[in-house]
């Protein structure tokens, strides 16, 4: 069997296994977010956090908790990393740096997962399981959260309230991702993934010397790295590493938790807004732009030309043999679309053409099928936007999902897609002005005229994509444990995380408040392909028009040249 | 005003003709005079103050550019490049203001011809029993005011004392004169119009400055024109669009410093004024108010920029039936003999008897019985010894008796009651007809005849509303839109349906008095639909404040035109739905031209970017974006911006017409629209620069 073929049959087996699980899981979290009963272990919880899950609140109120609790999340991770020495089952490691325990808190809690440390090297087991573990489910809860909150917003009329931000939180967590989790860390355990409290092995090797190799409660913290687009890794090599990600069967599993909930939360947005077809159209989007991209993807990698690439079969360099190009292709695709940012090759090494597509996938906003709940709060934004200049194109003053789209609808959808360009590109500019940031670009040799050059540059500009955008994915060959890169990745995490949150709740607030339109042969179909079609028309001209100058001196002068 | 505004034109595309009564020879829908451009240009060169500019964002920060670029062309005069681009920055400012300024243009021709009517008037004040000459501006409300023959009503008011026929051309164009009078739903006279008969005593109804006049003025000038609710959600869109643009273009520095091709400020400026939404931007006012001056064009007046919108979104149209869906009479349809009459013999007996009935109703029988019978009108020779009966409320039947024939026709009891009296006895059968076209919301009228046979009743006619021609399609027309019709009628159900039925409207509402006409229109507000109505009577006034769209005939009571945001100055109760259409074609030209103005900027991009870097070592791929091939790198970012400023040029026609309406689901317009302009702002750009860019290659020293 060809690899084109293998590649393209584990992208069949893929799509067979997301379309099989969608209905259920879809209804299932729609369920989950309506119900009125509390399960037990769910009240045990409110007692302790001392909030009453019943009462209801208003777009504030809403956005009150989300951000308390996530300072409350920053705050405490810090403090776990800061003084981990005193810290049982620590391996020996020692307290993390103030700039990189800042880093690494916000991008846990931000749900980005950038790594600037490498996990064997500094994190012991207390941390990653009882620190950045947990934040892996609980950030992944605030986004899902978040996001029901919007769709509420459209599904509920002349009142303000949006739900309670307790409830929705524990019940992701505790109905959602925690008996997901389960099963899928059986799967891996299963498959050949680790999971012990072992200390650090010194482990011979066939070449002579020895390596080390360190234990931990590996395959429960995979599989929330993927089910919640988190994407941190146990180790520094994350998925490529045969201990998180043992074989080819896993590697597409990986994949399949990475993109399911993402899906499937359209499926519960067409059931909470009582429009299944709604949803399917968001779907449409969503997978248009992701099989799109995993193709374009798949074949850069596989014909990139030169002697050396085609002996290979493909783009070899920085792919794991077990995987090859075909699943490394898809599994790059899923992660950068996805906010997970976990990865199972090096995005570094692929062509230029096909770095550019990691980086347009992130900079697309992570909606096609994006993070848990981020994927589908920033898909509707984008449908705002798409259905205010459609409508004005029908003649009517633009409505979606019977709520009308005016002036204030559209300064918060507005505000939301000026955020991440804005952290983008702001930083990305200031890091290549000052003096000493460019320093971390390691990868010089690739232009001796213009020093770095243009994959230089696309490493500056990848960080803060993936940072801003929540990826947490990186184009190696950035030195990124500097203080400035720490502090400044570390803000975009922070604010491309909330502040968007704070927009979507407003924006929440006001639909919910709205009484609705009644739908007539004058309404805009937002149900049909033809909607579906220009959403994803808009999407790609607004990202391309917006990053068009920093892709065109990063990827794309590398691809073309 | 017909005679002094713009030379007279039909809407070559601009929509559809007029409505059955259309407005005859009166402006319409606004063809483009290119002249229009040179003669607004002072203007359009007096809008540059940075005041006025800063009102609208994406424009504001060309003129910025142009500003900053002008500056820097000073620093370095020999550069021909840098001259260039100032000066076609300058040019997209100023195109821009040509546009505003030609469609305001437009609007002031109008209102000047208004102004002539509005001359100062010497009012006849009334206080008590005696008479005094005051200016008409001293007038206060609640004065009253003598008008008699030849006098200039000295401000709005109603007549509270007379009847005269009034000359309103100067408002609406119609040179027929008008009667208005003291009580009633015609009550209502407009400063500045000329009492052409009689002596009527006028209550002043509004302050001076006030005054219907100088609304009107006001509106066409554009001066009350305040930004509608989607006009402001657009301008925050291409606001952050322009921030989008503004940070991609800044940051852009940096990274080409990094790149080893640090460009300048001319250059950049050059990018970002053709990224940011110029096109849109340039052309948002002008659409706003040539959306308005087609209205006007219609001799409608819409009181504000958001009744214009509201229109567009109406999804309830609340339409009297008679004038508006029926010709204003009812109209002889079918003869229905009785057993043992012929139709012939009937025809004859019912054109006989209403050879000499003036009414609409009389005509129409013969009318009737020529068309379908080949009965032609009997000369006067012919019945010179005739006697004709007229109607009398008393008798309510007419006829004629001719060589001893007596034939009479009439409303049922009255005929059945003259046969009686005559000793005749009406059939069984001529009474189930009678019930039967009753049942069918028709008239029924009898005709009887006596002669030799004795009296008898030989059948009935069928007398019913006609629907005027053509609403049937436009009721489906307005269905496929996505609009309710509903019918408003003081008939009894029976027949109100039958009406229904016929012209097609979704809906009826029968034995309507205002409070259920009250009761209807906020039961669809409470669903979230927008509901439109035409009124003018003063009990129709709470339900025009009520609605949507409230559309107050120009006859009617100053309560009703009060309660209204519209004024129809031709009192043509179909017009609404034109309005409705005038409402829909302004978002769409709005939203189309946003598609158009975002779409191009994916050629810009391919025009400069290989422009700027393609010759940078290292970045030498760039140069493969250049799929236009164009001439050199100074050409290509002129070609550009030229491009940039002239396609503002070269939809100033289209933003002033509107584009082309027609109604239809809002699915196929959507393919439509996102096809040509979508679709159409995609390539045009492409080809546009490509001549462009031609076009300067062939300048000596540049290519």
């Amino acid at each position: 069997m060809s690899p084109e073929l293998a590649g393209v049959l584990q992208l069949a087996a893929l799509i067979g296994a997301l379309a099989l699980v969608y209905r259920p899981l879809g209804d299932y979290m729609a369920a989950v977010y309506s119900s009125e009963k509390h399960l037990r272990p769910e009240k045990w919880i409110y007692r302790c956090i001392g909030a009453n899950p019943s009462s209801q609140m208003r777009w504030p109120a809403y956005l009150r908790g989300v951000l308390a609790f996530s300072l409350v999340g920053v705050l405490f991770l810090y403090l776990l990393q800061r003084v981990q020495g005193s810290l049982p089952l620590s391996l020996g490691f020692t307290a993390i740096s103030p700039d990189q325990a800042f880093n690494t808190a916000a991008s846990f809690v931000a749900n980005t997962n950038w790594q600037s440390y490498s996990g064997e090297q500094s994190m012991g087991h207390v941390v990653q399981t009882a620190g950045l573990a947990v934040q892996n489910f609980v950030s992944a809860a605030v986004g899902m959260a978040v996001a029901v909150a919007l769709v509420r917003g459209f599904a509920r009329s002349r009142t303000g309230e949006l739900g309670n931000f307790w409830a929705d939180l524990v019940r992701g967590v505790v109905r959602v991702l925690l008996p997901l989790s389960v099963i899928g860390a059986l799967v891996l355990v299963a498959c050949g993934a680790i999971q012990n409290f072992a200390g650090i092995h010194e482990v011979g090797q066939l070449t002579g010397g020895s390596r080390q190799m360190n234990g931990g409660a590996v395959a429960s913290q995979e599989v929330i790295k993927e089910l919640g687009t988190n994407g941190g890794g146990y180790f520094n090599a994350n998925s490529a590493h045969p201990f998180e990600n043992p074989s080819g069967f896993t590697n597409l599993f990986e994949i399949f938790l990475i993109l399911v909930i993402p899906f499937a939360l359209t499926r519960t947005f067409g059931r909470l807004v009582g429009n299944l077809r709604q949803g399917y159209a968001i779907l449409a989007a969503m997978g248009v732009i992701w099989l799109g991209f995993t193709a374009l993807m798949m074949w850069t990698e596989f014909h990139h030309g030169g002697a050396a690439l085609q002996e290979a079969g493909g783009a070899m360099e920085g792919k794991e043999q077990r995987f090859g190009v075909g699943a490394s292709a898809i599994f790059a695709t899923s992660t950068t679309l996805t906010s997970t940012g976990a990865v199972d090759s090096f995005h570094s090494s692929f062509t230029g053409f096909g770095g550019g597509l990691a980086l347009l996938g992130m900079m697309l906003g992570e909606i096609a099928p994006g993070g848990v709940g981020s994927g589908l709060y920033g898909m509707l934004i984008m449908a705002i936007i798409a259905v205010f200049i459609a409508g004005l194109m029908v003649g009517r003053t633009p409505e979606y999902l019977g709520k009308k789209i005016g002036s204030r609808e559209i300064k918060l959808a507005a505000c939301y897609i000026l955020i991440t360009p804005t952290l983008v590109l702001g930083f990305t500019a200031v890091s290549m002005v000052l003096a000493t940031p460019p320093d971390s670009i390691l990868n010089t040799a690739g232009d001796s005229v213009n020093g770095s050059g243009a994959h230089g540059f696309s490493e500056v500009l990848y960080a803060f994509t993936s940072g801003a955008n929540n990826n947490g994915s990186a184009f190696a060959g950035l030195n990124a444990n500097t203080q400035w890169y720490n502090t400044t990745i570390g803000l975009a995490m922070l604010l491309g995380r909330f502040l968007p949150m704070v927009f979507v709740l407003a924006l929440a607030g006001s639909l919910a408040e709205q009484k609705p339109v009644p739908e007539t042969a004058g309404t805009l179909r937002t149900e049909k392909p033809l909607f579906a079609g220009l959403l994803v028309g808009a999407i790609l001209i607004i990202t391309g028009l917006t990053y068009f100058p920093a892709l065109a001196l990063g990827p794309m002068a590398e691809g073309l040249s | 005003m017909s005679t002094a505004t713009t030379p007279v034109h039909t809407a070559p595309d601009g929509g559809r003709p007029h409505g059955p009564e259309g407005s005859g020879g009166r402006v319409s829908g606004g063809l483009f005079d290119p002249r229009q451009l040179v003669t607004s240009l002072p203007d359009a060169f007096r809008k540059l103050d940075p005041r006025i500019m800063a009102k609208s964002p994406v424009m504001f920060v060309v003129e910025i550019g142009s500003v900053l670029t002008t500056g820097l062309a000073l620093l370095d005069p020999g550069d021909w490049f840098g001259w260039a681009i100032t000066a076609w920055l300058w040019l997209t400012v100023v195109f821009a203001n040509l546009a505003e300024a030609v469609a305001e243009g437009r609007g002031k021709a109008q209102a000047d011809t208004l102004r002539k009517a509005k001359t100062d008037t010497v009012a006849r004040r009334l206080t008590g029993s005696t008479e005094e000459r005051v200016p008409g501006t001293e007038l206060r409300i609640g004065d009253l005011a003598v008008c008699e023959a030849g006098d200039i009503i000295p401000g709005d008011g109603d007549v509270v004392e007379g009847v005269a026929s009034v000359d309103e051309s100067a408002i609406t164009g119609e040179s027929a004169p008008v009667i208005r009078e003291s009580g009633g739903d015609r009550s209502a006279v407009t400063g500045g119009t000329k009492v052409l008969s009689d002596r009527i005593v006028i209550k002043i109804t509004t302050r001076p400055g006030e005054t219907f006049i100088d609304r009107m003025i006001n509106l066409v000038e554009g001066a009350a024109r305040q930004k509608t609710p989607n006009e402001i959600a657009l301008n925050i869109l291409l606001a952050s669009l322009t921030i989008v643009f503004l940070l991609a273009v800044v940051t852009l520095q940096p990274f080409a410093i990094h790149a080893g091709a640090e460009q300048t400020m001319i250059v950049l400026t050059a990018l970002l004024v053709c990224l940011i939404p110029t096109t849109i931007g340039a052309l948002l006012s002008a659409i706003g108010i040539a959306g308005m001056d087609r209205l006007v064009q219609r001799n409608v007046l819409a009181m504000s920029g958001r009744a214009v919108e509201a229109a567009g979104d109406v999804s309830t149209l609340l339409l009297d039936k008679t004038g508006t869906i029926t010709l204003g009479n009812r109209q002889a349809a079918e003869f229905v003999p009785v057993t043992g009459v012929s139709e012939a013999e009937l025809a004859d007996a019912a054109q006989l008897s209403s050879l000499a009935d003036e009414t609409p109703e009389g005509r129409s029988i013969v009318v009737l019985a020529k068309e379908r019978y080949g009965l032609r009108a009997r000369d006067e020779g012919e019945l010179s010894h005739a006697e004709f009966v007229p109607f009398t409320a008393q008798t309510r039947m007419s006829g004629v008796d001719v060589d001893g024939t007596t034939v009479r026709k009439g409303a049922a009891g009255a005929i059945v009651a003259w046969v009686g009296r005559r000793g005749g006895e009406v059939s069984s059968d001529a009474q189930e007809k009678v019930d039967a076209i009753s049942a069918a919301g028709g008239t029924p009228l009898l005709v009887a005849i006596e002669d030799t046979d004795g009296p008898r009743v030989l059948g009935v006619i069928h007398l019913k509303d006609v629907v005027k021609e053509g609403m049937r399609e436009r009721f489906d027309e307005l269905r496929r839109m996505g609009i309710k019709t509903v019918m408003i009628t003081g008939d009894n159900p029976l027949t109100a349906k039958a009406i229904a039925d016929e012209a097609g409207v979704d809906d009826f509402l029968a034995e309507a008095t205002p409070e259920d006409k009250m009761a209807l229109i906020k039961r669809e507000q409470a669903g979230g639909k927008l509901v439109a109505m035409t009124g003018d009577g003063t009990n129709d006034a709470p339900a025009l404040a009520q609605a949507d769209v409230g559309v107050a005939m120009n006859t009617g009571t100053s309560a009703a035109k009060e309660a209204g945001n519209m004024v129809d100055l031709d009192s043509n109760p179909t017009k609404l739905i034109e309005i409705v259409e005038i409402g829909k074609q302004l978002l769409i030209t709005r939203g189309a031209l946003t598609t158009f103005s975002i779409a191009n900027d994916v050629a810009k991009y391919f025009a400069i970017i290989p422009a700027m870097f393609g010759a940078v070592a290292g970045y030498e791929g760039l140069d493969t974006l250049n799929i236009m091939r164009l001439a050199s790198a100074e050409s290509a970012i002129l070609a550009a911006v030229i491009f940039n400023a002239l396609i503002i040029v070269a939809l100033v026609p289209l933003a002033l017409k509107g584009v082309r309406y027609r109604p239809m689901s809002a699915d196929r317009m959507l393919r439509r629209n996102l096809g040509l302009y979508g679709l159409g702002g995609l390539i045009a750009p492409f080809i546009g620069i490509k001549l462009i860019d031609l076009l300067i290659s062939l300048i000596p020293g540049i290519g």
